[in-house]
């Protein structure tokens, strides 16, 4: 491998070409949780939020942790600064209207460990009309993606710096991603129909 | 009659053209001067709005204004089979279709359970890196346009169009081929089609050096690009930056090689990173990546040479519709066909993350499924969406000149930012 | 009849000569909106060269332009901006609907994406495709500039 800078014949060389190895997989480390382990748990435990998880899933290999609103805002700090959860993945919202009334929507926070390779996806239920606060003073990023679910679900964040629409015009009614906000559009004319979309 | 309902509907909206707005400090004596650009501006790469509060030359605050290119992409998946779906998925983020392609198939994938033959695995990774060179040419041309160097444009368009052609030999589609599906490939090559890619790759090292050789060392080029847009690691992970824009800024995290998928832990390849996070630091990890895109490509092509005649397609004929010849002889063939196309699969409830590492960064698709032959919901995760969250910050107290060299360099494609 | 002059002369009908040189520099708007716009860059390029066709300056002030190609799906967001962006355009101007969603909604046929930019604006010519290679685009053009050939050029002004 030719070394870049000296390729692109630059001073103040600043290009590192690395092939860095990384951890694999999931790191596992005790702390167990309906007989599953995993590293981020023992730090859930050690701060004595275990009572706080409502529900744990395995998504295709990566643990998910439901919690309730009033300690997401301590859960996602702990996983940001004791376990190197250091890069929000994604934050998007769920309309859970088939599974649950109770539980309309979920708030997920997917997060992504640098160090560790490993990801964590963190949930809020919430049902409709509760507001959920916001994760923005913990991880930056959440801010559009928060603004982004309050358009397409209308879920309110509490202490979130600049609520509004995003993707939506301002004075758009409804939140599209609803389950009961229909798919929109036109009707395709086919021939058992073509008289009557002809006539509207 | 619609037409005039539309117009008055949406008449709050407006954006009038350019609106200037003076506000004046009382405290300090300082005028600034609000300006709104987009969005339709040739320099925004499609339809960003950005709203710039300038004090004389001096961006003082950068709010960019999205959606204008909301298509209710993720919607329109959950009312379509998991099939039909992934056509929409090319549309998405439409400079990466085949890594789009790939991320949702990887998650489908995962729902059913299905293992897929090595050869489509190679030839998703040959598809996958070309598709990001024909990514990064685009990149290049466009951002070079951008800052002022014209002539590049044109000679990676050229290239450009070569891998579009690759594309149209097996498919009969430039752009949005589909051809990396739930389940496999589309369909094994035609003949003549790796004696492309060959020619194709045998000329690029040369046209790597000649942009090299038009940019790398342009005083002018240098001038408008270092020091311009300098993001620190800590801001570009705050604003969930991914990509070589966050390897830029000397975090060296690739998905490649952390968490390689389709057998990426095979093949012998670098990551380029940056140490000062600024323009010209995200230029030089793209244009290493390019060269290291053209390695992988070469590695690839020997494995997939190696294997003529494997199959590209899982025997799983719940998933995978069965070869075109078996139609004509099996019934049962005819029975799968049918209600692959018609009613599709049902994967069992459960949820599934699809992530590979697209040119401009993380690209992940979540997948939620309900049991019935439609996605429940699936979220498409961008990452212009978040290395557009990253603009504001590094406008600040830039000229207004820098603001174009930026939006170029986080390489956003406004499709992937509003869906 | 005031015609003699030692200098060389064409008649010729007004109509003919205005629209000659209305059809043969066709600028259009640079007014990208999504995937199409990256097939409209491509038929600007130097393998497909829209200069032969007299089209190939792409104006960024719609001021300066006189043929709009929708390149793309028109949002319920945009449609007003597009709007604006037309109506700033000098007469006579046309607009090429390039693709499936301008012409129709496309594969979008749902809330945020208006069916067909016909809604909103006049089309002279629909591009099929998706997106519509930049020969066929080439090729709409070609179609255009026939049809700015047969026009009275008293119709636009």
């Amino acid at each position: 491998m030719v070394d870049a800078d000296v390729r692109l014949g630059l001073s103040g060389s600043d290009l590192a070409i690395r092939n860095k190895t990384f951890h694999s997989a999931l790191t596992m480390t005790p702390g167990t949780l309906d007989g599953i382990s995993h590293r981020f748990l023992s730090v859930v435990n050690e701060h004595g939020l275990q009572e706080s998880v409502v529900d744990f899933q395995n998504c295709n290999g990566i643990p998910s942790f439901t919690v309730t609103p009033d300690v997401i805002e301590a859960f996602l700090r702990i996983a940001k600064e004791n376990s190197s959860y250091d890069l929000l993945s994604d934050c998007f919202g769920v309309d859970r209207l088939a599974f649950s009334t109770a539980h309309r929507f979920e708030v997920v926070y997917s997060l992504y460990s640098i160090q560790h390779s490993d990801r964590i996806i963190v949930r809020v239920a919430l049902a409709l009309d509760q507001p959920c606060p916001t994760a923005a003073g913990i991880y930056p990023a959440t801010v559009w993606p928060e603004r982004e679910i309050y358009d397409m679900f209308g879920v309110e964040f509490t202490g979130h710096p600049d609520l509004r629409r995003i993707l939506m015009p301002d004075d758009w009614v409804g939140h599209p991603l609803r389950k009961d906000f229909p798919l929109g559009g036109e009707e395709v004319e086919f021939s058992h129909n073509v008289r009557e979309q002809e006539s509207k | 009659m619609q037409n005039s309902d539309l117009m008055s509907e949406r008449s709050t909206t407006f954006p009038a053209g350019i609106e200037v707005e003076r506000q004046h400090d009382p405290d300090t004596g300082a005028d600034t001067m609000t300006i709104n650009m987009g969005p339709s501006h040739p320099s925004t790469h499609g339809v960003l709005r950005l709203v710039l509060e300038l004090d004389g030359e001096n961006v003082v605050r950068c709010t960019p204004h999205i959606g204008y290119l909301h298509t209710g992409i993720e919607k329109t998946m959950e009312n379509l089979s998991y099939y039909k779906a992934l056509v929409l998925t090319d549309r998405e983020d439409y400079l990466s279709n085949l890594c789009n392609n790939l991320a949702y198939s990887l998650a489908v994938e995962q729902l059913v359970d299905v293992v897929i033959p090595e050869k489509s695995q190679v030839l998703r990774v040959l598809l996958n890196e070309l598709e990001r060179i024909a990514s990064h040419m685009l990149w290049l041309g466009t951002h070079a346009l951008d800052i002022g160097a014209m002539s590049v444009f044109f000679y990676t368009w050229q290239d450009r169009d070569l891998i579009l052609e690759i594309k149209e030999h097996m498919s009969g589609v430039r752009t949005k081929t589909s051809w990396i599906c739930p389940g496999g490939l589309r369909g094994d090559m035609p003949s003549g089609w790796y004696e492309r890619v060959e020619s194709f790759l045998n000329q690029f090292p040369k046209r790597m050096e000649m942009y090299e050789g038009l940019l790398s060392n342009n005083p002018i080029w240098l001038e408008r690009t270092r020091g311009v847009g300098v993001l620190t690691p800590q801001d570009a992970l705050d604003a969930g930056l991914t990509g070589p824009s966050l390897r830029a800024s000397g975090v060296a995290w690739d998905l490649r090689k952390s968490n390689p998928y389709s057998g990426y832990e095979q093949y012998e390849f670098d990551i380029a990173v940056g140490q000062y996070g600024d323009v010209l630091d995200r230029y030089r990890v793209r244009m290493e990546e390019l060269r290291q895109s053209y390695e992988i490509c070469r590695q690839a092509m020997k494995r997939a040479l190696a294997m003529p005649g494997a199959p590209v397609r899982t025997n799983d004929r719940k998933i995978a519709p069965p070869p075109k010849a078996e139609l004509d002889t099996s019934m049962e063939a005819l029975i799968h066909h049918f209600k692959l196309f018609t009613e599709g699969y049902h994967p069992p409830v459960g949820e599934a993350l699809g992530v590979v590492e697209g040119p401009r960064g993380e690209k992940a698709y979540y997948v939620i499924s309900d049991g019935s032959n439609r996605p429940y919901r699936v979220r498409i995760k961008g990452p212009s969406f978040y290395n557009l969250q990253a603009l504001p910050k590094m406008c600040e107290g830039r000229l207004v000149a820098d603001v174009v060299a930026m939006i170029g360099s986080i390489d956003i494609v406004l499709g992937d930012i509003d869906r | 009849m005031g015609l003699e002059t030692d200098q060389p002369f064409l008649t010729v009908s007004m109509n003919k000569v205005v629209n000659w040189a209305r059809k043969n520099s066709l600028w259009p708007a640079t007014f990208g909106l999504a995937c199409c716009a990256i097939e409209m860059m491509a038929s600007t390029d130097s393998r497909y060269d829209l200069a032969r066709f007299g089209s190939e300056a792409f104006r960024a002030s719609p001021r300066q332009a006189d043929l709009m190609i929708v390149s793309g799906r028109v949002c319920k967001k945009m449609a007003p901006v597009l709007r604006q962006v037309y109506d700033q355009m000098p007469d006579p101007k046309w607009v090429i609907a390039m693709g499936d969603c301008a012409s129709n909604g496309g594969v979008f046929n749902n809330y945020a994406v208006v069916q067909g930019v016909d809604q909103i604006v006049p089309v002279d010519i629909y591009v099929p495709g998706c997106p519509p290679s930049p020969d066929a685009l080439i090729h709409a053009i070609m179609q255009l500039q026939e049809k700015i050939d047969q026009e009275r050029f008293s119709q636009r002004y």
